[in-house]
C-alpha cells in the first residue's frame, strides 16, 4: 500500500513505512556482520606486512621478468602429467558418475534408499575440494600422479553425477513409454528410450569437467599430487621467480588452450 | 479381438478416469472414440496395454486376460499390441531405422537389439513398411530431421512392425495440420484393412472420426454414452458427448461427403474424398 | 544382400547398420586409434606399482582406521578459530569481491561501456579467471604474510573473476527496449543505470552472491593449506602432526556447512527469483 493519505493529499511511496524500516533493519544488520567479519580478519593481521606489500610486489614482479625461457624443456613433462590427470580423472569420475546418476534419478532408481545413497556420495565428493582429496591422497599412494588423478576422479563423481541425474530426470517421458508399449524390456527400455535422450548431455558434462579438471589439475602438485603445480611450488620455494613466471604463463596458455578444446567439442557435440 | 469388461481407473489424486467401462471389438475393426478432453480416452487406451494400471474390471485380448498379467507376459502381450501416439513419441535422437526396428524390441533380447542385429526378416520387414509409407529414402535420417507428418509414419511403421493384432492409436493427428492429419488416417485405415487389424482410435475431431472409422464410441466422464454408426452422430448425440453447442454445420459436412464417396474405403471412394477433403480446405 | 518380396516383386535389403557418427571414415578411425593411443599412454605414466600399491594398501587401511572415530574434543578452540576465520574471511572476501564487481561488471558490458573500458575491463576478468584462487593465495602469502588477510585478498580477486563475468553478460543479455524507454525520459546515466539496468540484473545477482559465498567458504578452506589462514591451515596443521581423527572431525564439519549453506543458498535463490 504504497499510497499514503496525508493533509495535503496523497503521497505516493515505493515502500511502505513499516516494509522500509524491516529494509533498513537488513542493512544495518548485514553491515554489522561485515564489520564483525573484518575484526575478525583484522584481529590476526599483521599490518606491518600489509604496508609492507606495495614495495613486496614491485620487488618480487621485479625478479620475476623476465620469465626463463629455458625454463620450459623441463616443463614438458609435467605438462604432460597434468594432462593425464585431468583426463584419466575425468574418465573415472565419468565411469563411476553414470550409475549413481541411473541410482540418483528419481525416474530410474531402483528404490528411494539407493537414491540417498546416491545422493550422499554426489554431496560428499563435492564437499571436498580436490585439493583436500590430494592432501589424504598422497598419504595413502604415496606423491605423485596416481594420487592426482584419483583426487580429481572424487571430485569430478559428484560434479558429473548431479548434473547427468538432473538431465535424467528431465527427458522427454513419452519417448519411453512408446519404447516401453512395444512389449521392451527394462534393461531395453533404458538402451532405446532414456540413454539416447541423455547421451548429449552426458558427453556435454564430460568436456565441460575436463576443463575444469586441466585448471584444478595445475594446482594439485602445492601437495605432492604430481603435474605443474610440483614445478610451481618448487620454484616459489627456491624462491626462482623467473621460473614461477615462466610456469605462470605456461598455466595460462593451458587453460586458454582447454577452454578453446572444450568450447570446440561441445559445439561439435551439441 | 478385444473385449473389457467393468473396466475401472482411479487416480491416486482420487479421479475417477473410467466408471466401469464395457466394450467389446471384434477383430479387423476399426473404431472411433470421441469424447471431451479429460472423458478418459487416453487413460482407456492405455489401460489396454497397462502402460496405466487399471484398478478394477477386466480386459481380455482374445482368450487371454491381460490384466493381472506378470511382467514377464505383460511384455509379450503388449508386443501383440502397436500403439501410436499423440506427438509421434519417437526417439528423437535414434534414426528413422532404428525407431522402426524398435517395434521388434519384445521379440529380440538384449545384448542383439544393443548392437542394432535385428533377424533379417526384421530388417527387410522394416524397409517394406518404410517403402509402404513413402519413407524409403529416410531410413538413416535422425528422427528429429523429419516432418510431423513423416514423424507420424514411422510411428505407424514400429506399432505395425510388431505384428499386432490390435492397434492403440492416441489422438494421431492432434499435432498434425488439416491435409496431413487426413494423409495419416487415410493410411492407418488402409493399413487396417490389408492386415484385418482391429484399432481404437482416440480423436478429437469428430469429422475425421465420421470419415475413417466403422464404429463411434462416444465417452464421457469414463463413461460410454455412444456407441453405433458414425453416421448416428445427430445433433443430440453430439450435445450429449460434448455439451451444448451448435453441432448443425460438422453434420452438415459430413453429409456432403457421404454423398461424394462412400464409406467401404474402395480407390474409388479415396480419391473422391481426397478431392472433396481438398475442396474443402480451399 | 536383398531378397525379393514374392508378392510385389520389389526386393528389401535384409541387413542394416546404423551410419557412423562421424561420416569420414578415415578421421573416424584415427579418432578411435588416437585416443586408444593417448590412454595407453597415459596410463603407462601412471606408474602404477603394484608392490608399492600392495604396501599402500594396509597404510591406506591405518590411515583410514585413524579417522575414526573423528576426534572432535582435543583441539576443539583451535577448530572453532579456524571455522570462524573461513566465514569471516567468506564473508568479508565476497562483500569486497561484489563492490569490486559492480564497476568492473558495468565496464565490461559491451552495450554499457565504450571500446576501451570494455577491454580494460575483460582483461581485469580475464586475468582473474585463468588463476586459480589457491595460486592467487600464494602470491598473496608472499606479499602480506600468513594469515587470513592473504586468503581474503585471494578469493576477493578470484570473486571478481567470476562475479564481474556474470553481471556483464548479464548486462548485455538484458531487454534493450526498457533501457531504450528509460533513456527517452531523458534519465542521467545514473539514473538511467538504478531505473533501467538494476531491476533487470538484480534478482539473479543477489542469487549468484549467495552462490559465491558458498564457493568462497569452500575454498577458503583450501587457500589454508598456502598459508591463507582459515579452516583450511587447521586442516593442514592436522596432516602434518599426523592427528588424522582430527583432521576428520575438521572434514566432517567443512562437509556440514559446505551442506547447510548449499541448502540456503539453494533456498534463497529460490526465494529472491
Amino acid at each position: 500500500m504504497p499510497r499514503i493519505e496525508t493533509d495535503s493529499g496523497p503521497v505516493w511511496k515505493r515502500r511502505t513505512t513499516s516494509k522500509q524500516w524491516a529494509i533498513w533493519f537488513g542493512w544495518l544488520v548485514a553491515l554489522a556482520i561485515a564489520a564483525y567479519a573484518w575484526q575478525g580478519i583484522s584481529d590476526k593481521t599483521i599490518w606491518f606486512f600489509v604496508q609492507d606489500a606495495p614495495s613486496q610486489a614491485a620487488d618480487i614482479g621485479g625478479r620475476m621478468i623476465p620469465p626463463k625461457i629455458s625454463y620450459m624443456s623441463r616443463l614438458w613433462a609435467p605438462i604432460w602429467d597434468t594432462l593425464n590427470i585431468a583426463t584419466l580423472g575425468t574418465v573415472i569420475a565419468l565411469i563411476i558418475a553414470v550409475p549413481v546418476a541411473f541410482a540418483a534419478a528419481r525416474n530410474t532408481t531402483p528404490h528411494p534408499i539407493v537414491r540417498t545413497i546416491a545422493i550422499f556420495i554426489i554431496v560428499s565428493s563435492r564437499s571436498v575440494n580436490s585439493l583436500i582429496w590430494a592432501l589424504m591422497l598422497v598419504f595413502i599412494f604415496g606423491p605423485g600422479v596416481l594420487a592426482g588423478t584419483i583426487a580429481i576422479g572424487l571430485r569430478s563423481i559428484g560434479f558429473c553425477a548431479k548434473l547427468l541425474y538432473e538431465g535424467i530426470e528431465e527427458i522427454d517421458h513419452s519417448q519411453v513409454e512408446a519404447i516401453e508399449a512395444t512389449g521392451a524390456s527394462g534393461a531395453q527400455k533404458m538402451a532405446y528410450g532414456i540413454v539416447p535422450q541423455v547421451l548429449p548431455t552426458f558427453a556435454g558434462i564430460g568436456v565441460f569437467r575436463w576443463d575444469i579438471n586441466i585448471r584444478e589439475s595445475t594446482i594439485l602438485g602445492l601437495v605432492g599430487a604430481g603435474g605443474i603445480g610440483l614445478e610451481l611450488n618448487g620454484s616459489i620455494n627456491t624462491l626462482a621467480w623467473t621460473q614461477v613466471s615462466m610456469i605462470l604463463l605456461v598455466i595460462l596458455v593451458t587453460v586458454i588452450v582447454s577452454e578453446w578444446v572444450s568450447a570446440k567439442v561441445r559445439g561439435a557435440i551439441i | 479381438m478385444l473385449r473389457l469388461e467393468g473396466l475401472k481407473k482411479r487416480y491416486k489424486t482420487g479421479d475417477e478416469a473410467l466408471k466401469g467401462v464395457d466394450l467389446e471389438i471384434p477383430d479387423g475393426q476399426v473404431i472411433a472414440l470421441i469424447g471431451p478432453s479429460g472423458a478418459g480416452k487416453s487413460t482407456l487406451i492405455r489401460c489396454v496395454n497397462r502402460l496405466v494400471e487399471p484398478t478394477g474390471g477386466k480386459a481380455f485380448l482374445g482368450d487371454l486376460e491381460l490384466t493381472g498379467l506378470s511382467s514377464s507376459k505383460l511384455r509379450k502381450a503388449r508386443s501383440r499390441m502397436g500403439m501410436i501416439f499423440q506427438e509421434y513419441a519417437l526417439v528423437e535422437r535414434l534414426t528413422v531405422m532404428e525407431n522402426v526396428l524398435s517395434g521388434r524390441l519384445g521379440y529380440v533380447g538384449f545384448w542383439r537389439s544393443y548392437f542394432r542385429h535385428f533377424p533379417a526378416t526384421d530388417v527387410q520387414e522394416a524397409y517394406r513398411l518404410l517403402d509402404r509409407v513413402g519413407l524409403m529414402q529416410m531410413a538413416d535420417k535422425r528422427a528429429d530431421e523429419l516432418s510431423g507428418g513423416q514423424r507420424q509414419r514411422v510411428g505407424i511403421c514400429r506399432a505395425l512392425i510388431q505384428n499386432p493384432d490390435l492397434l492403440l492409436i492416441d489422438e494421431p493427428t492432434a499435432s498434425l495440420d488439416p491435409k496431413t492429419s487426413r494423409q495419416i488416417m487415410r493410411l492407418i485405415n488402409e493399413l487396417c484393412e490389408e492386415r484385418g487389424l482391429a484399432a481404437i482410435i482416440n480423436i478429437h475431431d469428430v469429422l475425421l472420426a465420421q470419415m475413417f472409422s466403422q464404429r463411434v464410441v462416444g465417452l464421457k466422464l469414463g463413461e460410454i454414452v455412444y456407441d453405433g454408426k458414425p453416421d448416428g452422430l445427430t445433433s443430440d448425440v453430439l450435445t450429449e458427448i460434448y455439451g451444448e453447442e451448435d453441432w448443425e454445420a460438422t453434420i452438415e459436412k459430413v453429409e456432403d461427403e457421404d454423398g461424394d464417396g462412400d464409406g467401404d474405403g474402395g480407390e474409388h471412394g479415396k480419391d473422391s474424398k481426397e478431392e472433396a477433403v481438398q475442396g474443402s480446405m480451399t | 544382400m536383398s531378397v525379393t518380396s514374392p508378392e510385389s516383386g520389389q526386393s528389401f535389403p535384409n541387413s542394416w547398420r546404423k551410419p557412423p557418427f562421424i561420416k569420414n571414415p578415415l578421421l573416424r578411425w584415427g579418432i578411435i586409434i588416437g585416443a586408444a593411443i593417448y590412454l595407453a599412454l597415459a596410463f603407462g605414466t601412471m606408474e602404477v606399482n603394484w608392490q608399492r600399491a600392495a604396501e599402500g594398501l594396509p597404510r591406506g587401511q591405518r590411515f583410514v582406521t585413524a579417522f575414526f572415530p573423528p576426534n572432535f574434543s582435543d583441539n576443539l578452540g583451535v577448530m572453532w578459530d579456524g571455522i570462524f576465520e573461513s566465514i569471516w574471511m567468506a564473508i568479508i572476501s565476497t562483500i569486497a569481491g561484489i563492490a569490486l564487481s559492480i564497476p568492473i561488471g558495468l565496464g565490461a558490458a559491451k552495450n554499457l561501456a565504450p571500446k576501451w573500458v570494455y577491454l580494460l575491463n575483460r582483461g581485469i576478468i580475464g586475468g582473474s579467471r585463468t588463476f586459480p584462487e589457491i595460486i592467487l593465495a600464494i602470491f598473496a602469502v608472499k606479499l602480506f604474510g600468513f594469515g587470513p588477510f592473504a586468503g581474503f585478498v585471494a578469493l576477493s580477486i578470484g570473486t571478481i573473476g567470476f562475479y564481474a563475468k556474470l553481471l556483464a553478460e548479464d548486462i548485455e543479455n538484458m531487454s534493450a527496449t526498457q533501457a531504450e524507454a528509460i533513456k527517452a525520459t531523458g534519465a542521467g546515466w545514473f539514473q538511467w543505470i538504478n531505473y533501467a539496468i538494476q531491476p533487470q540484473v538484480m534478482p539473479r545477482m543477489i542469487g549468484l552472491s549467495v552462490y559465491r559465498l558458498d564457493i568462497n567458504f569452500r575454498e577458503s578452506a583450501v587457500v589454508g593449506i598456502v598459508g591463507g589462514g582459515g579452516i583450511g591451515a587447521t586442516l593442514n596443521t592436522a596432516f602434518e602432526r599426523y592427528e588424522f581423527d582430527t583432521a576428520a572431525a575438521i572434514l566432517l564439519i567443512i562437509i556440514a556447512i559446505v551442506m547447510a549453506l548449499e541448502y540456503t543458498s539453494g533456498f534463497l535463490r529460490k526465494y529472491v527469483q
